[in-house]
């Protein structure tokens, strides 16, 4: 049997999961001089890019724009997309055991960390991914209820997922009739009577993890005015220092932009959107439905661990903020994929740099690895993956360069599609991909938007004539 | 970001070694395992200390005999510990104010991991990359109109 990696043997690659990491990964396997590599990239969705369609907000288009250099890797002759193959369903991990030299896990951070307090599920209280899955018409998610007839919403988190929620509460239907919004989205938030939108930090403004244009952004809605509370963007002393030493310009402008909220005084915009700190909800109140009606705050105050970093720790004041609606945002983590070892005390795939461990004997499984969120967590921006993705591919070639490879049985491009047809006959090809984005474009044409998505599987595999 | 992310894709344990041990068989670790240190742990993996290849050259420069010394004798005992939710970019000002190469991790007293200054650096170089890299990939994108 010829060498793998070469004319004759092509190193068969299987990558899980069509996510920004999982392009970045084939852009450099494909780009390998001297070893030749062919890249299948499956994901359990038709449609591909992962987080930048279903997860970056509508109304930042231009952070989606990053899907034309997704487009370019997926040009190369030695790359397919298998769009609506679920691993571990569709696919099994023998299935790609016995078709690839090597397989690539990149499923990222799908589910959320829970706040761990009393009354999380009463109705009303959402993970804040529900809500984002939803309004930007991911097929799981389409059919699910939010009550925005409440007036008032806590988001809980002070991350870019919290602010994204926030925002879209607070965005007036013509900005958001602008934007590729689902269509059942744009319907239940053009009659949304919520008005007040809370967004509630642990720690201090300095210590916030949305970036700068995203607190900016929130200052410049066009129907909501935007208002901190005084007293919690004073920067206290451990803060005050902390930021001193370690000269965090960015931080420093953070506070600085929340200074001048403080300053604002209400236009009469028709929505409020208040950003509060130093303080974690420690009990959800329910109403005798089992209704979210409001929540029981603690007080924080900030002390520095031994290598200075800041924690929140709680005080002993206390206060309640009547919401009727409640998204958590406090953290994500990836979900354990069947057959593969999975590191639970980081909610990550059990790897080191990428290769994946056998959680008894520590040792790398040959020929599996993993890259991106659920390799390290979720930290960073979507350009963060890149180098994720390459240290993973330095390892994948570094062992094909060794042999430490897998022998699978049918290592063709042909028999692996014929697996593929023969499990998933509805799947979809990248051209079939091409061909979705271009009726979406052009439905979305005639309304002035991006695109107008298509939201349920069905209809998709119908416009492909299915 | 934080410390959790550079643990979550270090699939090996720290290692470690107990204060009782030799100076020779800790060297023996240090060399089977290609690192520059080993957190000195007693009882459930409570750090009392850390000995690097620093304490152990520092000692065998004016005691000959230094390999059959214990590592309670020549471990540095003052050291500084981690948690996981700890933002990188203070725990990287503070390893380089203090000069620490090495960072033991703990929660609840117990250890958890350990991250170098390598790999702290490492992790700030590819935040940093993927930053610019993002924002080179958003203003090449031919966007029409204010979208953002």
């Amino acid at each position: 049997m010829a060498r793998a990696g070469t004319a004759e043997q092509p190193l068969r690659v299987a990558i899980i999961g069509a996510g920004p990491t999982g392009y970045y990964a084939t852009d450099q396997l494909l780009r390998q001089e001297g070893v030749v590599v062919e890249v299948d990239l499956y994901d359990r969705l038709p449609t591909p890019y992962g987080l930048v369609r279903l997860g970056v907000a509508p109304d930042h288009q231009k952070i989606k724009s990053v899907t034309a250099a997704f487009d370019k890797v997926a040009a190369h002759p030695r790359f397919r997309f298998f769009g609506g193959v679920e691993f571990g369903k569709d696919v099994t991990l023998a299935d790609l055991r016995a078709h690839y030299h090597q397989i690539l896990y990149c499923t990222g951070a799908q589910t959320d960390r829970r706040m761990g307090i009393p009354g999380e599920d009463l109705e009303g209280s959402h993970p804040a991914t529900e809500f984002v899955a939803w309004y930007n018409g991911h097929p799981d998610y389409c059919d699910y209820q939010f009550d925005l007839s409440v007036e008032r919403a806590a988001v809980v988190g002070v991350g870019n997922v919290a602010a994204d929620v926030a925002r879209i509460l607070c965005r007036s239907p013509e900005e958001l009739a602008k934007t590729d919004i689902a269509d059942y989205a744009l319907e239940a938030l053009r009659r949304s009577r919520v008005r007040e939108v809370y967004l509630l930090g642990r720690r201090g403004p300095a210590q916030a993890a949305f970036t700068n244009p995203e607190v900016k952004e929130l200052g410049e809605l066009a129907d909501a005015d935007v208002g901190v509370v005084p007293a919690e963007v004073e920067l206290d002393p451990v803060s005050r220092e902390s930021i001193e030493t370690s000269q965090d310009r960015a931080a420093i402008k953070k506070v600085e932009i929340l200074h001048g909220y403080a300053l604002r005084a209400p236009t009469g915009k028709s929505r409020r959107l208040t950003l509060r700190f130093l303080v974690s909800p420690v009990e959800l109140l329910g109403d005798a439905r089992g209704r979210v009606v409001g929540m029981r705050l603690v007080r924080n105050e900030l002390y520095a661990t031994p290598t200075g970093a800041l924690q929140a720790r709680a005080t002993d004041r206390f206060e309640e903020l009547a919401v009727g609606l409640v998204f958590r945002s406090v953290g994500y983590r990836g979900v354990a994929l069947p057959g593969v070892p999975f590191n639970e005390k980081w909610g990550v795939i059990l790897n080191e740099k990428g290769r994946v461990l056998d959680p008894d004997t520590r040792r790398p499984v040959v020929g599996e690895y993993t890259a991106g969120w659920v390799k390290r967590g979720p930290s960073g921006v979507i350009g963060t993956n890149k180098p994720d993705a390459a240290e993973t591919v330095e390892c994948m070639l570094e062992d094909l360069a060794q042999g430490a490879l897998r022998a699978p049985a049918h290592a063709t491009a042909a028999a692996a599609e014929a697996l593929v047809r023969q499990r998933r006959p509805s799947y979809v090809s990248y051209a079939d991909w091409l061909t979705l984005n271009q009726l979406e474009v052009a439905r979305g044409r005639a309304q002035g938007r991006p695109r107008v998505k298509f939201t349920r599987v069905e209809e998709m595999l119908a416009a492909l004539g299915r | 970001m934080n410390i959790a992310s550079i643990l979550a894709t270090k699939g090996a344990q720290a290692v470690t070694v107990r204060p009782e041990l030799s100076v020779r068989e800790a060297l023996g670790l240090l060399a089977r395992h290609n690192i520059g240190a080993l957190i000195v742990v007693e009882g459930a993996d409570r750090p009392v200390g850390i000995l690097s290849e620093r304490d152990i050259v520092r000692e065998a420069a004016r005691n000959e005999s230094v390999f059959d010394r214990t590592v309670a004798e020549i471990m540095t005992r003052d050291v500084i510990t981690g948690q996981a939710q700890d933002d990188l970019l203070v725990v990287a000002h503070t390893m380089t104010e203090k000069r620490i190469r090495h960072l033991p991790v703990v929660e609840q007293g117990r250890l958890v991991g350990i991250v170098s200054i390598g790999d702290i650096v490492k992790a700030q170089r590819d935040h940093y990359q993927g930053e610019v890299d993002t924002l080179q990939a958003q203003l090449l994108a031919d966007q029409p109109g204010r979208s953002h």
